[in-house]
């Protein structure tokens, strides 16, 4: 078998209009929520129809993907940044008949322009032992609810959720609009007996971001000071002995007011909205009703074009509480300090000399 | 009618959005391992805890990541996800496909595998979910006789991912997929075999409105950008006043407040030299505005996820870079920035941070780069700051 081939070249999966407009776009138009046309410099026109999906999918589901791939775009086809499908046709007589096939099948259609696109998501209880909560549960109970911002364009700006199910992050939520974070609220319970067998105790030492964990001469084991403890399972990560999960523990905390993009106000950190929601699976009402809420006060709220953090940082935190009528608490207030925020963490500059 | 094993997932294929328990019943259909992965879940939302057991090293010949090992605690109960093991496979740059090269994938994974997946993972990769120890090597022998690789993972290099850049969008600034794509051919050996104090991203967004959030989760996020002036249509501009209050939705919107609008003549300026290239005016008049001719991309250097001194959004090391085949400069400068890392920086410290510990003007002398006012928001504002002995008069040393 063959190594170090690397991923296959991507010039071989391009669709032909893509092919031959490489770089000679002009520019592009949305057509309809989830439907976007892009005009080339030559005239051809490529039309993309963004559809989303659960992300963790099944063989058959990419099958059945391709089948649609084959019957309307010669069978080619692309998967976002956010996971969504996008089908791609160089023929504007196939366009309606794809819509009606998606629609047959019960594919939303969406995602494009002020919408809210799918949610960037992890693996939660499906497949990872660091989890304070599930990830595919709560997105798909979120979006159920949401669903109608998703097949439209009615919000003042992009919005963009994301949910990760512990705080490693793998993902989206340390910048997103929306966030969505599992949280313990319980220090690892330690096993002695296991640690010195099982973990290297100077790297789990290491691993904690307040210095919480100390050696342990009489069992070669480790400490933990409880009171500085904040249970972000770090240590756990390195040492299975210190496992930290507990259901009445465990949770969701809300951030809001991240973005990435330049556009305006430069790339920004979520921030902390609401501490602790209890996981109520399957459907996690809590969760879904304070999206909700923070959704629909940022669709009053925000001037054409504010993103969240935009509209908030113009009416102030305090009033983003008031309005939203999520209580501020000591949780709220930062007692973990960094000095590197006097880099410039954006691309925004001017070129001087 | 016989009682369903899973009445709280049964919830979740109810509503508008796609299910994915949906797509985990007909995986079972053809495949015990995912039964039980939906079985195992069932148990999880019952107790709201998860059930995999920590870790595990697993892997491939030759490689040193690229699975990520897992094994069920309660395989008295869910035999089938006993061993349940994540491949990540390298996906072609910008995540295009042929059904043929997604039906190849497909029927070898369900030769060797649960037939679930994700697509994608968070990095790029194309996630084959759950497998066990013995088919992780003929699924992965099959695969690259396909043509397919494994991705990265552990103390590598990963995956690197770009937006999708020239081949669907008018304001890539460079071609982000080739460059992703040389990118990736070129550092195999560092994303297959783990030989650093931690992991390493690379993401390539070709313009400021960064659709693969390169700023946010790369360590080294390469951002498409210009040096001359913004292309301006005036005719089309004229069309789109109309349209759009260009006074009160671009103008007054720019963040350095460097436009003018004359709503007599219906004239649009734009003072380059105070524009920042935020993409706030090309984004609302695409047919109108496009990015300038000379064309390339800023780096910015440290972006990460909280563990462990915080979260960190990349910050600016070089303004302007050409970025033309071979890529020569940015792969030199990662090969730099490889070296004194691995040199200096402690196990799983993330280059950010090292960076952060040592302070910026030791890595800028070891990286040759000349510190300029386009890297920081703010001059320090406390006075503890070092001289290099070469700067100072010393005194003489005595006998
Ligand atoms: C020609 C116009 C554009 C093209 C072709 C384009 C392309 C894309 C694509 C294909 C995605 C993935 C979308 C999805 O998965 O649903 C994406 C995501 C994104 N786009 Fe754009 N985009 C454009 C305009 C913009 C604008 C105007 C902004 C910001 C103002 C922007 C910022 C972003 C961001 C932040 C993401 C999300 C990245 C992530 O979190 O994964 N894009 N873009
Ligand atoms: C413990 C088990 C873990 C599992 C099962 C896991 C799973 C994953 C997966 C499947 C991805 C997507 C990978 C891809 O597309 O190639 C991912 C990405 C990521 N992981 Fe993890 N992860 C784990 C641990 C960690 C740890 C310890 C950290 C940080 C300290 C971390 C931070 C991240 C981040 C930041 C990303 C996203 C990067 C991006 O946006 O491109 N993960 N993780
Ligand atoms: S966010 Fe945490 S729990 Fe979720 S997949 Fe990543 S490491 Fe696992
Ligand atoms: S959970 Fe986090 S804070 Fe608590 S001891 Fe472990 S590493 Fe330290
Ligand atoms: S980052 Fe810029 S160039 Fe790349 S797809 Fe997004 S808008 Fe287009
Ligand atoms: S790109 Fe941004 S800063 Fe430059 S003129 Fe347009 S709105 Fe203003």
């Amino acid at each position: 078998m063959p190594t170090d081939i690397g991923p296959p070249d991507y010039h071989t999966m391009l669709p032909p209009i893509i092919a031959r407009n490489y770089g000679k776009w002009k520019y592009h138009e949305i057509l309809q929520p989830g439907v976007l046309m892009h005009v080339a410099q030559g005239g051809d026109k490529l039309y993309s129809v963004r559809v989303g999906g659960a992300r963790l999918v099944c063989t058959d589901r990419i099958r059945e993907y391709c089948d649609i791939a084959e019957k309307f775009c010669d069978g080619y086809l692309r998967f976002t940044s956010r996971h969504n499908v996008e089908f791609l046709l160089d023929k504007k007589d196939n366009l309606e008949p794809l819509l009606q096939d998606l629609k047959q099948r019960g594919y939303p259609v969406g995602g494009t322009g002020h919408s809210i696109t799918s949610i960037v998501h992890t693996q939660g209880w499906v497949h990872c032992h660091t989890p304070a909560t599930d990830a595919s549960g709560p997105v798909k109970a979120v979006m159920d609810e949401l669903y109608d911002h998703f097949i439209a364009m009615k919000l003042p700006g992009k919005l963009r959720i994301a949910l990760a199910c512990c705080l490693n992050m793998c993902g989206a939520v340390h910048f997103s609009d929306i966030s969505i974070l599992g949280i313990h609220r319980l220090p690892p319970s330690l096993d002695n007996e296991r640690v010195p067998k099982i973990c290297e105790v100077p790297t789990t030492i290491a691993a904690c971001p307040t210095l919480a964990i100390r050696p342990d001469p009489k069992t070669k084991g480790v400490q933990i000071n409880e009171e500085r403890c904040m249970y972000c399972g770090n240590c756990y990560t390195l040492c299975p002995a210190l496992p930290l999960m507990d259901p009445e523990g465990d949770g969701i905390s809300i951030w809001v007011g991240g973005k990435v993009s330049n556009a305006r106000s430069g790339p920004a950190f979520s921030k902390l909205a609401i501490p602790f929601i209890p996981n109520h699976p399957p459907r996690w009402p809590e969760v879904v009703d304070a999206v909700k809420n923070i959704v629909e006060c940022y669709a009053k709220g925000a001037r054409k074009h504010e993103r969240m953090g935009e509209w908030i940082g113009r009416i102030g935190w305090e009033r983003f509480f008031e309005v939203t009528k999520i209580p501020f608490t000591d949780k709220h207030i930062d007692d973990f300090t960094l000095s590197y925020d006097t880099f410039r963490s954006t691309a925004q500059f001017k070129y001087t000399g | 009618m016989a009682q369903s094993e899973t009445p709280l997932l049964d919830e979740l294929e109810k509503g508008p959005w796609p299910s994915f328990v949906k797509d985990l019943k007909m995986a079972g259909q053809k495949k015990a391992m995912s039964r039980d992965l939906l079985r195992q879940l069932e148990l999880s939302y019952k107790e709201r805890i998860g059930h995999w057991k920590h870790g595990g090293i697993v892997g491939v010949k030759g490689y040193g990541g690229g699975v990520i090992g897992r094994y069920s605690d309660r395989p008295d109960l869910f035999p089938g996800v006993e061993h349940c093991h994540t491949m990540r496979i390298n996906m072609p740059t910008g995540w295009f496909y042929t059904t043929k090269a997604l039906r190849t994938i497909c029927d070898i994974w369900d030769k060797y595998g649960s037939g679930m997946t994700n697509f994608h993972g968070s990095t790029g990769d194309i996630i084959l979910l759950g497998t066990t120890t013995n088919n992780l090597q003929p699924c992965f022998d099959e695969l690259s006789e396909k043509g397919f690789d494994m991705g990265g993972s552990g103390s590598a290099l990963r995956t690197p991912s770009a937006c999708v850049g020239p081949a669907r969008c008018e304001w890539a600034c460079y071609d982000s997929l080739d460059a992703i794509n040389d990118i990736t051919h070129t550092f195999q050996m560092q994303l297959h075999r783990p030989m650093w104090p931690y992991k390493f991203k690379i993401k390539c967004s070709a313009c400021p409105n960064d659709c693969v959030a390169a700023i946010a989760r790369a360590d080294l996020s390469i951002i498409g950008t210009w040096r001359d002036n913004i292309q301006m249509d005036p005719g089309a501009v004229k069309e789109y006043a109309g349209k759009l209050d260009i006074q009160e939705e671009v103008v007054e919107l720019c963040p350095t407040r460097c436009m003018s609008w004359d709503e007599k003549k219906k004239e649009l300026k734009i003072n380059n030299k105070e524009c920042s290239r935020c993409m706030h005016c090309i984004n609302l008049m695409p047919k109108a505005l496009a990015p300038g001719k000379d064309k390339g991309a800023t780096i910015l250097i440290g972006g990460k996820a909280p563990i462990l001194k915080g979260a960190m959004i990349s910050w600016v090391l070089i303004p302007f870079l050409k970025m033309e085949k071979p890529y020569q400069p940015i792969k030199d400068l990662a090969l730099k920035i490889w070296d004194w890392w691995d040199e200096n920086g402690k196990m799983r410290e993330r280059v950010g941070e090292l960076i952060e510990r040592v302070g910026m003007r030791v890595f800028l002398k070891e990286m040759g780069i000349k510190p300029i006012p386009q890297m920081i928001r703010t001059p320090r504002a406390n006075p503890y700051f070092f001289w290099w002995p070469e700067e100072v008069p010393q005194k003489p040393k005595s006998a």
